[in-house]
């Protein structure tokens, strides 16, 4: 067979087991940041510094009883987490993770899929998540249930509006849909976290909004709604929820690092003249500035959610439709008066 | 390996089109359409319209049908509560009616009067459908958007009730 398939199959792999590995050990740095935030210790019984809870939790939600309400809907009772769990694993296909690997004498991007319409794809796909939350919702035939269901699906797509605006002057300022090209503008340019900064504020408020964390999680807001559209899930199917959510904000945060924070770049350490003969070393480093990035907007989102008491639920589709909307149109406005005016972006 | 995809995704999009019209519950319906738009996605994927696809899934499988969900959820009908629409006559009419695009639209195939796939012109790029859409057609494209505004309005005003 093709050798491209082989390496595009291993990159495929990389990804899925770095994500999920990633998610595991999320539920671990929740809880522990939590405790720090709290002034508690936090979970500190199974291995050290309890670094094999995620496992033990895991061994847990496996063998517990898979509970399915009489009343519901059994096969969309089942479907639901899948529909939840498969969008968020999808988009990390088009992120850039790292510029180009040199392998066994081959240049490997470090990205499973470069598509042209990159930032598309991932719009496209983040879209069917609210599938599995109105589904989940409505399936289990419980009025809480329901209730998170339907606030969901208005809550993301109310969010999604402002989330795609507020992307539209990065893309008129790189001249390109592609994600790496959006991070090669930056490496030759200015991060958009510096050039774009209401841009930037725009896209956090919605990816927060997006991924159902604190101050934006009424789809599960449990003193309201007893947990919302998961009430009634057990077992595996709650966990895949749960999992689902951390799988998002990873999403959220490697796509805020790569429109915002310059992706794989880092700045004047990439340009010094050590790493022109050491191909293999610059790979990683890039790799690594990704992957550190990443995770310092991880710790932000579960420092927001310790630190911020929720929205109530018509400030919230207030926030998205009275203020995000028309800020992110003129956001639009002003940039391309500024490109126009000022002869800026345009390809690279 | 891409005329055997085109045939997986054919299929998938007629069987879940069948879905939509044979199940009874709402709910399930809307979902099959949802694989429905999804299939016909993948069928634009396989022939190099990336843009197009996106789109397809973006606005109709994510948006449209995200909202069509969401007023069956509100309205929360369960079966038995429908009126009972599948009587003879409509089934027997549904049947003719799809009888005549099918057989209108073998005619058309095999008549070979359908344009071939425009290709070259579009090749799925953004740039290239931009410049169609506000070179070319830029007339059709605004009229649509003034068409959209007027449905908006109508059922901003249809939906909006009188203070009391």
């Amino acid at each position: 067979m093709n050798p491209a398939i082989w390496i595009t199959l291993g990159k495929i792999l990389v990804v899925f087991a770095l994500t999920l590995g990633t998610v595991a050990y999320m539920t671990l740095a929740e809880r522990k940041v939590s405790a720090i935030i709290q002034w508690r210790k936090g979970p500190n019984r199974v291995g050290i510094w309890g670094l094999l809870q995620p496992i033990a939790d895991g061994l847990k939600f496996v063998f517990k009883e898979d509970y399915v309400p009489q009343t519901a809907n059994k096969a969309l009772h089942a479907l639901a987490p899948m529909l939840t769990m498969a969008p968020a694993l999808m988009t990390f296909a088009v992120v850039p993770f790292g510029s180009t690997l040199p392998i066994f004498g081959m240049e490997v991007k470090m990205i499973v899929a470069d598509l042209s319409i990159g930032i598309l794809f991932i719009f496209a796909i983040a879209s069917l998540g609210v599938y599995g939350l109105a589904v989940g919702g409505w399936s289990s035939n419980n009025k809480y249930s329901l209730l998170g269901g339907l606030r969901s699906s208005a809550q993301m797509i109310s969010y999604e509006i402002s989330m795609g605006l507020s992307v539209i002057p990065i893309i008129m300022m790189s001249g390109t849909l592609m994600l790496t090209g959006i991070v090669d503008w930056q490496g030759n340019h200015l991060w958009f976290v510096i050039t774009q900064p209401l841009s930037f504020l725009l896209f956090v408020i919605s990816s927060f909004a997006e991924t159902n964390r604190l101050p934006f999680d009424l789809p599960e807001a449990e003193p309201e709604l007893v947990g919302g559209f998961h009430t009634e899930y057990s077992s595996m199917k709650f966990a895949s929820f749960f999992l689902g959510e951390y799988a998002n904000m990873i999403t959220a945060s490697a796509l805020i690092v790569t429109l915002f924070f310059g992706g794989y770049h880092l700045p004047f350490i990439e340009n010094l003249a050590f790493f022109e003969n050491h191909g293999f070393l610059l790979g990683m480093l890039h790799v690594i500035t990704f992957m550190a990035k990443t995770a310092v907007w991880l710790f932000i989102f579960i420092w927001v959610r310790w630190s911020l008491p929720r929205f109530r639920y018509d400030q919230l589709m207030g926030l998205g439709w009275k203020v995000l909307l028309p800020l992110s149109l003129v956001n639009i406005l002003l940039y391309g008066i500024i490109i126009l005016g000022f002869g800026l972006g345009g390809t690279s | 390996m891409i005329s055997f995809l085109f045939y997986v995704f054919s299929a998938l999009a007629l069987a879940s089109a069948v879905m939509v019209v044979t199940r009874k519950n709402p709910v399930s319906s809307a979902l099959f359409l949802v694989l429905t738009f999804f299939s016909l996605a993948g069928i634009y994927v396989l022939m190099d319209a990336f843009f197009l696809a996106v789109v397809q899934v973006a606005v109709y499988a994510g948006a449209i049908m995200v909202l069509f969900l969401f007023v069956i959820m509100m309205l929360n009908l369960s079966p038995d509560e429908l009126p009972p629409f599948m009587n003879r006559k409509i089934k027997w009419a549904a049947s003719a009616l799809a009888i005549v695009l099918t057989g209108s639209l073998l005619f058309l195939d095999l008549s070979r009067r359908l344009p071939a796939s425009p290709g070259g012109e579009l090749k799925g790029e953004v740039g290239a459908i931009g410049d169609l859409i506000f070179g070319k057609f830029l007339l059709p494209f605004e009229l649509t958007a003034v068409l959209l505004l007027m449905a908006i309005v109508a059922a901003v005003i249809m939906a909006r009730r009188e203070i009391q």
